[in-house]
């Protein structure tokens, strides 16, 4: 016997443009089940219809992020017996455009990483015959900020973002953070004309439900914070 | 679910919604996309990159954990001609010499060229890319110890090499299509036109007009039961490839990582045998001091799996359980946190083992394949496999077969082959371009992929594609893996001629044209199962036992008659096999031991 979970999943069909929610009962008898094999043991046995998105299925990919109780989770990592309850309401990520059922639109994070030039700037062609140095101090500093998979739950629990769909929001702000610390950009000038704006770096609340949410135990509000210490201290 | 037997009220007619035209087309955009994409850009030509995940950065190059081949040197001695040794001996000498030269000289630039791109790669105390040891990676042509030359960042270094080709792809302005299911090529004889796509946000076919595509769709590991492989993972390209005509070469060789987490498969990278983590069967012992004495857990892949497989059928799994251990322990919580800290998440998350004070239970998992679509160094197709160019087709990384990686590929060569070849293709696409023209688009050019939809939603069958799926995963997890064997080998052919059987009967109740995910698993599991059925015929086919293809009815390697590369073809009335000769340019085969 395995325990039996109570799943209220949301439901949204662009066709008739309608919501609603469907109830579903699953006797998980697997111990190291996840809600990724619960949602497909739903889709291959009772309903065919629920939509859902996933990839890698190791939490890496980023593309299955849902809301469960309220909380942004990577589906394909939450195992079932880590879960603090029986009954569960799964909802897409919230502030998000949703396409059917639990698939959001991902182009909003596309679109907000793209504005923060989230590439290397180099000014001038290094030599090509070998590596630039970079100490391990250096590199350190980008510990924390690189790891970021885009899977948008930061976004999604952010209620800055709730508000005001033009703010940046923690994701793309972390993702320019990675650059902004590295040793080797030189491209800190031109990317803070566009951080240091009210959409940007000053439109974060310090709420921290980023830091709370992030399967990989990274910290948007903190890079946020250290980017405006950057620009206080004009340390570039 | 709905009652398979009632009739569909609707019959679904799915429409051509649009018809795009553009330079270059790449279909997939991992690192062997990306890295032709960007090549094509800064050429100047109007390229454009499409992938069926909701972001390129999902792209499954994203899950290398341990790091890429380069024998930069920065830590001690190393040569590329001992690199491309390693690489040909790995590959049981299957591998074709001038492209195994080309993969170990173009190693050294192109991981500069990712750090000069911004990679975040581990460093040296001097400030250099850091570099660790990894299977089958050793000094002096084979002879000396093993050598530092994988370059990594953590245990994450597919992740940060896709995400810097795509910031240097965006940087440059490369077009994406998101969500987009590349279906069927569209062909003139032997000369490409494009692609023909499914949208999976909105539903509806598009036309892709290109005077050059390139497939970079990747392998296609669900056709096992556990594998360390995305969902995604389900041989698109190389359906494609053999509907156009073209065959598939060297299917048979189909690798399993000696190490993916028990009992799920995800990965356990060799990184953590390279920084000294040990394998040890139920009694406590390091087993490897029976298979490969000298180098030990640092065996290239197929031998530690079989060696692993070895002591679990032999009873001495833990507990007489179907896995062993990988203990890490003693490299203490400052390596492991600062070296392999996504495989302690790994290990904490999905299976409860914090490897800091446990040994983690492992098993051999379905990894990659070494066979797939063949090309010519540049990445150009052939079109009968060895000699005749697919005019305005090519194909780079795990789909393609150029072949660097033989019977059996070493660890960080993956990374390596997408990046090197990827770029090669790029470069070849640039250089063919003025010869290349857009051919006239045919009115019917998107009918086999209509055809192919409609019947997927329209037909009244009573099978649910799960069904199928697992029985064909079942199968290849029993029959066609470490081992095989005549008898085995049988057993999957009969599966696979019920599975066609069974796939006219298939239903799916989601009619939906709005992302209807039911439909794509669908359409995957067709492609798997073709892609399942070349390598079981081309296992059977194959009397000998060479690199990962172990056969224990023909134990040895039989260099008189098996020295060469398998064609499968495969068309409506069957199928049949080709070969050509392996090129040979400075190694003659030996014996193979470690």
């Amino acid at each position: 016997m395995g325990n039996l979970y109570k799943l209220t999943i949301f439901r949204y069909d662009p066709e008739s443009n309608k919501t609603s929610t469907s109830k579903y009962e699953v006797e998980v008898t697997e111990s190291h089940w996840t809600l990724l094999d619960v949602f497909r043991y739903i889709k291959n046995n009772v309903d065919d219809t629920l939509t859902f998105r996933y990839s890698c299925g190791q939490g890496i990919c980023g593309s299955c992020a849902v809301t469960v109780n309220g909380k942004s989770v990577l589906a394909c990592e939450t195992q079932m017996k880590f879960l603090d309850s029986f009954d569960l309401v799964v909802e897409p990520l919230r502030g998000f455009p949703v396409i059917r059922d639990l698939v959001v639109d991902h182009s909003v994070l596309d679109d907000k990483v793209r504005k923060v030039m989230p590439w290397l700037v180099c000014k001038k062609d290094s030599e090509s015959d070998k590596e630039r140095f970079q100490s391990v101090e250096d590199r350190a500093k980008l510990d924390g900020l690189y790891e970021c998979i885009i899977c948008g739950s930061c976004v999604a629990a952010c209620p800055t973002f709730w508000k005001n769909k033009t703010f940046l929001g923690p994701q793309a702000l972390l993702y320019a953070c990675r650059f902004m610390l590295d040793s080797r950009d030189e491209g800190k000038n031109e990317r803070f004309e566009i951080l240091a704006d009210k959409d940007g770096i000053y439109g974060c609340h310090t709420i921290f439900n980023c830091m709370e949410v992030c399967p990989k135990e990274l910290n948007p509000g903190k890079a946020i914070l250290e980017l405006r210490k950057m620009f206080m201290n004009e340390e570039f | 679910m709905k009652d398979p037997k009632v009739l569909n009220e609707k019959v679904v007619d799915v429409p051509l919604r649009n018809i795009h035209k553009h330079d270059v087309v790449i279909v997939g955009t991992g690192l062997a996309g990306l890295w032709a994409a960007i090549e094509c850009k800064k050429a100047g030509l109007d390229t454009a990159c499409m992938t069926k995940l909701s972001m390129p950065q999902r792209s499954h190059s994203i899950a290398a954990q341990g790091g890429t081949a380069a024998s930069l040197g920065n830590l001690e001695e190393d040569y590329w001609e001992w690199h491309m040794f390693d690489t040909v001996k790995g590959s049981d000498f299957l591998a074709d010499q001038d492209a195994a030269e080309i993969l170990a000289k173009d190693a050294i630039t192109i991981v500069r060229e990712y750090e000069h791109m911004g990679a975040p790669f581990s460093r040296t105390p001097d400030g250099l890319i850091a570099q660790r040891k990894f299977g089958g990676h050793v000094k002096d042509f084979g002879r000396g110890g093993p050598v530092l030359r994988a370059c990594y960042a953590a245990d994450r270094t597919g992740h940060v090499l896709l995400h810097t080709l795509w910031q240097k792809a965006l940087e440059l302005g490369v077009r994406f299509y998101t969500e987009m299911f590349a279906i069927s090529l569209i062909t003139d004889g032997p000369k490409c036109a494009g692609v023909v796509t499914w949208d999976i946000k909105s539903g509806g076919l598009h036309a892709f007009k290109a005077k050059a595509t390139l497939i970079a769709t990747g392998g296609y590991g669900r056709a096992w039961k556990i594998t360390a492989t995305a969902y995604s993972y389900t041989a698109d390209g190389q359906y494609m490839a053999l509907r156009a005509g073209i065959p598939l070469e060297d299917m048979e060789f189909f690798q399993f990582h000696p190490t993916g987490l028990f009992d799920r498969g995800i990965l356990m990278t060799e990184g953590c045998r390279g920084e000294g983590g040990y394998l040890i069967n139920d009694l406590g012992e390091r087993f490897m001091k029976n298979y490969a004495p000298e180098k030990m857990e640092l065996a290239p892949r197929d031998i530690v799996s079989r060696a692993i497989t070895s002591e679990i059928e032999a009873g001495r799994g833990i507990n007489g359980g179907p896995y062993i251990y990988l203990d890490i322990r003693h490299l203490g919580a400052e390596i492991i946190n600062t070296r392999l800290p996504q495989i302690r998440e790994i290990s904490i998350k999905f299976a409860g083992v914090d490897p800091i004070h446990e040994p983690i239970p492992i098993v051999p998992t379905a990894h990659y394949s070494m066979g797939g679509i063949p090309t010519d160094i540049d990445g150009r197709v052939w079109y009968d496999g060895k000699s005749q160019i697919f005019s305005g087709l090519y194909a780079a990384g795990e789909c393609a077969c150029v072949s660097v990686h033989g019977a059996n590929r070493l660890g960080c060569n993956s990374t390596l082959d997408a990046s090197v070849f990827g770029r090669r293709c790029g470069i070849a696409i640039v250089k063919d371009f003025a010869n290349l023209e857009h051919l006239p688009l045919e009115e019917d050019s998107a009918k086999m992929a209509k055809e192919e939809i409609e019947f997927i939603l329209n037909q009244k069958g009573s099978i649910r594609p799960e069904e199928i799926r697992n029985e064909l995963q079942t199968g290849m997890q029993n029959y066609v893996a470490v081992f095989r064997d005549e008898k085995g080998l049988l057993k999957m052919v009969s599966i696979i001629e019920d599975m066609h059987k069974k796939m006219k009967d298939m239903f799916v109740s989601d009619k939906s044209l709005t992302y209807n995910t039911t439909l794509m698993e669908a359409m995957e599991l067709r492609h798997l199962i073709a892609a399942a059925e070349a390598v079981t015929y081309g296992a059977l086919n194959r009397t000998e036992s060479r690199g990962a293809h172990a056969r224990r009815d023909y134990p040895k390697r039989d260099d008189e008659n098996w020295l060469k590369h398998t064609l499968y073809f495969r068309d409506e009335s069957g199928f049949r096999f080709d070969y050509k000769e392996v090129k040979i340019t400075r190694f003659f085969p030996e014996e193979r031991k470690y």
